[in-house]
């Protein structure tokens, strides 16, 4: 078996008496789509928190492609080849798309510190912008829209694309289809399919069409914990699965 | 001709070009004390913009902006007052009264105050950082009033100007056109930093810092550089203020006068170009025309700031485009090819006013 | 020995005064939000109503009340018409424009009672010392204030801790949406706080009458030296500004009393007052800025 590009070893994270990661260990194997998913407040986001090096985990281990990355900070761990999307989009609002892709692909480069020449025309910053825009395939003419005014789905492709052109090595992604339409979730989904094989995918998600359709793997998160890991198959099938999540989201 | 009013920078060279022929106008005008009111005005518009680049470009609420103003207008009073003793400076730094020496020299002092002023604050964010800058800035009004040697409470004059090459500084038309030049040259550097890579994080750091830490940028060095170039622009200010007004004291430093920099930076429109300069002029000329009417013009004065900071947002820039009918993006970003021009969104996507104040 | 008593009492009573600031600062910021620069004009605001009583009345009992109404009544004021439309703006707008009203107040106490500052003598009840030590006497009138302030701060923490608007202000402090969600008029809450907290600033600055001058801007001198306290004891926390007033309070009259002493062993007399005065001024901004690079949220953090 082939080593695992994330490796994360009995992650645990308290806020006061809440255990929002108990003991979570989970991998993440080249070329994979791995999906977490798990009821609300199971522990998700804080768990891609963690791994981005946003939160510090009050105990465990996270490798990276083999590295140790636990006491990296965020902008470290983004330069060794994490990148992640938002739930709640975080985008510089002012900019246009374009300028958005385009200052990833600028931090990319690592070359900030240059106070001389136009960064809006250099093409070493807009060619690999547009092509991250073209891949997630935000139509042509929202390029120069400013954030602000994109609408929400519009807003998610951005993440991806603005994740996309810090040339991920993985992707930790949270919640790319929540809030779309149906059309516009399948084209998320499509999207992620057509990355797929090529970078190693975190996924979290609720819609769970996108999940069983994606995913090589599922891991389950009940309360921060794995309570079950395996292909969709047998999640699918995983009485545990059922009895804690798969039952309670049908009752729903 | 169109997309040439839609540039800012189009607007302040005409602005510029205008205001260089104010020592031709103002005789013709019988109107003897525009020329110092345009002096002050030109140097007021660099310190306020180095703030600018702060606040409005990085996001940086630095309450303290009149140390770097004062410590530089302090550098050229202490070399004068040091030319004058024929003593050295701390026993090895000759006296100087020659602006080319001076200058540079406050520039540099400048830069290093705010190195280490903003290497401290900057480890803080929000009210933390106005703050601690705030107290900053106080710590050096403090120190400069209790030293007796360079005047305490009271200042420093400074009675004889050198020529600087071949022009003559005590003559006030010519220092106007240094000072406006100086400001043109300050302008010119500050919008191609802004255009620049340096200045796309900046931006970045204004609008989310998480985001850009997801990007994979520390944002800390980039803060701190920016900290420095505006502390040289405030210094170099000083530095011409203490030359125009011949007198330097701690006021340049004083809380107050921090104030009334963001004030003008505000008033003028916020992350513009032209709008710290605007912005200096209208507060300069209001509290000209306001003292002309009475000693009590900060009754007024306050007032107007109110009313400007509650209804006039986007400042003196934003009515200008709001008048001009049109967007005028303070990174006028040109359309790639082939791309829809603004006028031709589809329906129902407008064109919006950058919002700054959220 | 003695003087060091006398130095600690004055650092304390200082302290205190910064407390009755700073409790309002602290407040408003924690469940406003608002930067509000303009709190120091209240402290001014409640010195003037008092002195202009006091000479005309002759009163100290009115002259506490004129001061303390003068204060509670424009603070609300200034909340209905000014700062209430600031409280979703960002920070630079709340300095810019409370800036403004610091203009407009000192000004127009400038028009209404001349440049000169005004002298208001200690009542009558209270003058005179006491003798707080076998050989130390101490002015009553100062321990009145410490009191006073004490008393205050009692009362503030009874408030805070027992009552449904101290649990509204508590909850506001921390969770400014819940307490929204909950349907509480948080307009009136708002008003409610800012006119307390006015209140306090009015009486801090009526105490401190006649021992200051009452002068345009008395209240930014102070206010700035308060804005350290609030950073310091953490933005929002009243127990913070308690601990910070005294800290700040303390330092301060510690460092005015003794540095000068100390830089004429090594230098000459009128320069080391003069530098001694500089340093001991620039005391109180080391301290916050050492407390800021150590905990960047102050000492106690409202915001968990």
């Amino acid at each position: 078996m082939a080593d695992p590009v994330l490796s994360i070893q009995h992650l645990v994270k308290r806020f006061g008496g809440l255990t929002a990661t108990d003991d979570l260990s989970l991998e993440v194997l080249p070329g994979e789509l791995h999906a977490l998913i798990g009821p609300n407040g199971a522990g998700k986001t804080t768990a891609i928190g963690q791994i981005m090096g946003e939160i510090t985990p009050d105990a465990g281990r996270i490798l990276f492609m083999g590295e140790e990355i636990t006491r990296l900070s965020a902008p470290a761990r983004v330069r060794r080849g994490l990148s992640r999307t938002f739930q709640i989009t975080q985008l510089l609002e002012d900019e246009t798309a374009e300028d958005n892709v385009a200052l990833a692909v600028q931090a990319r480069s690592g070359h900030g510190f240059r106070f001389w020449g136009d960064a809006s025309r250099d093409a070493r910053l807009r060619e690999p912008a547009r092509a991250a825009l073209d891949q997630v395939g935000l139509p042509k003419a929202r390029w120069a829209i400013p954030v602000a005014d994109l609408s929400h789905g519009e807003r998610k492709q951005l993440e991806l694309a603005v994740a996309l052109a810090t040339g991920p090595r993985m992707l930790l992604l949270d919640e790319p289809m929540a809030g779309l339409g149906a059309s516009e979730s399948l084209r998320m989904t499509e999207v992620l399919r057509g990355l797929k094989g090529r970078i190693p995918m975190l996924l979290v998600e609720h819609d769970m069409d996108a999940v069983f359709s994606l995913a090589d793997r599922i891991s389950v998160l009940v309360y921060g914990h794995c309570i079950a890991s395996g292909t969709p198959e047998r999640i699918r099938h995983d009485p545990q699965v059922r009895a804690a999540y798969l039952s309670e989201e049908e009752a729903v | 001709m169109r997309n040439l009013l839609r540039d800012e920078r189009s607007w302040v060279v005409l602005v510029l070009a205008l205001a260089a022929f104010i020592p031709v106008l103002a005789p013709m005008l019988d109107s003897p004390a525009t020329v110092g009111l345009a002096t002050r005005i030109a140097i007021y518009a660099i310190a306020a913009s180095s703030l600018n680049l702060l606040l409005g470009q990085g996001g940086l609420v630095s309450f303290g902006h009149a140390a770097y103003f004062g410590l530089g207008g302090y550098v050229v009073g202490i070399l004068y007052a040091h030319y004058i003793s024929e003593e050295p400076f701390l026993g090895f730094i000759p006296g100087s009264n020659d602006l080319l020496v001076t200058m540079p020299l406050a520039i540099l002092v400048g830069g290093i105050g705010a190195a280490i002023i903003g290497a401290l604050s900057l480890r803080t964010a929000g009210v933390q950082f106005i703050m601690i800058t705030l107290a900053f800035a106080q710590m050096l009004f403090f120190l400069f009033v209790s030293l007796k040697t360079y005047g305490g409470d009271d200042g420093l004059a400074i009675r004889r100007v050198a020529p600087m090459l071949g022009m003559n500084l005590r003559d006030p038309a010519t220092l106007y056109w240094l000072c406006l030049g100086l400001l043109a040259f300050w302008l010119f550097l500050m919008d191609r930093i802004a255009r620049s890579r340096f200045g796309r994080i900046l931006a970045g750091v204004r609008q989310g810092e998480r985001r850009m830490a997801a990007i994979g940028v520390r944002t800390y060095p980039y803060k701190l550089v920016a900290f420095v170039i505006a502390g040289m622009g405030a210094a170099m200010a000083g530095a011409l203020m203490v030359n125009y007004a011949r007198f330097v004291s701690p006021d340049m430093m004083h809380w107050t006068k921090s104030g009334e920099l963001m004030v003008m930076v505000i008033l003028g429109g916020l992350g513009t170009l032209l709008g710290p300069v605007l912005g200096a002029a209208a507060l300069v000329g209001l509290e000209y025309t306001l003292a002309g009417l009475t000693e009590h013009w900060q009754f007024i004065l306050g007032p107007i700031l109110v009313v400007i900071v509650l209804f006039a947002r986007g400042g003196l820039m934003g009515a200008v485009r709001r008048i001009a009918g049109r967007r005028l993006p303070h990174e006028a970003q040109p359309l790639p090819p082939g791309e829809l021009p603004l006028g031709e969104l589809p329906s129902g996507e407008l064109p919006r006013e950058p919002a700054r104040h959220g | 020995m003695a003087l060091l008593l006398e130095q600690l009492l004055n650092g304390i009573q200082l302290g205190v005064t910064l407390f009755l600031l700073a409790a309002g600062l602290t407040l408003v910021f924690g469940i406003m939000g608002v930067i509000n620069l303009a709190h120091g004009s209240l402290y001014m605001i409640g010195a003037y109503a008092a002195a202009v009583t006091a000479t005309a009345t002759g009163s100290a009992i009115l002259s506490l009340l004129a001061g303390l109404a003068a204060a509670a009544a424009i603070g609300m004021l200034l909340e209905y018409v000014v700062l209430r439309r600031l409280y979703a703006r960002d920070h630079l707008d709340q300095v810019l424009a409370t800036f403004g009203l610091i203009l407009f107040f000192n000004q127009g106490m400038v028009l209404l009672f001349g440049r000169q500052p005004l002298f208001v003598n200690v009542p009558e009840a209270l003058q005179g010392f006491v003798r707080v030590l076998p050989g130390i006497d101490y002015p009553i009138y100062r321990l009145v204030i410490i009191l006073v302030g004490l008393l205050v701060a009692l009362g503030l923490y009874l408030l805070i801790q027992r009552t449904r608007i101290g649990m509204l202000v508590r909850a506001g402090a921390t969770h400014r949406e819940m307490v929204r969600a909950l349907g509480v008029d948080v307009r009136l809450l708002y008003t409610l706080v800012f006119g307390l907290g006015a209140l306090l600033a009015g009486l801090a600055g009526l105490m401190a009458g006649p021992i200051l001058s009452v002068q345009p801007g008395m209240g930014e001198q102070i206010l700035i030296t308060t804005f350290v306290v609030v950073v310091i004891g953490g933005i929002g926390s009243v127990r913070g500004a308690l601990f910070g007033a005294v800290l700040v309070g303390l330092v301060d009259t510690i460092l005015r009393a003794y540095v000068p002493g100390l830089l004429r062993q090594v230098m000459e007399g009128s320069e080391a007052d003069a530098l001694g005065a500089g340093l001991a001024s620039m005391g109180v901004y080391l301290l916050m800025a050492l407390v800021l690079l150590v905990k960047p949220r102050g000492l106690f953090p409202a915001h968990a």
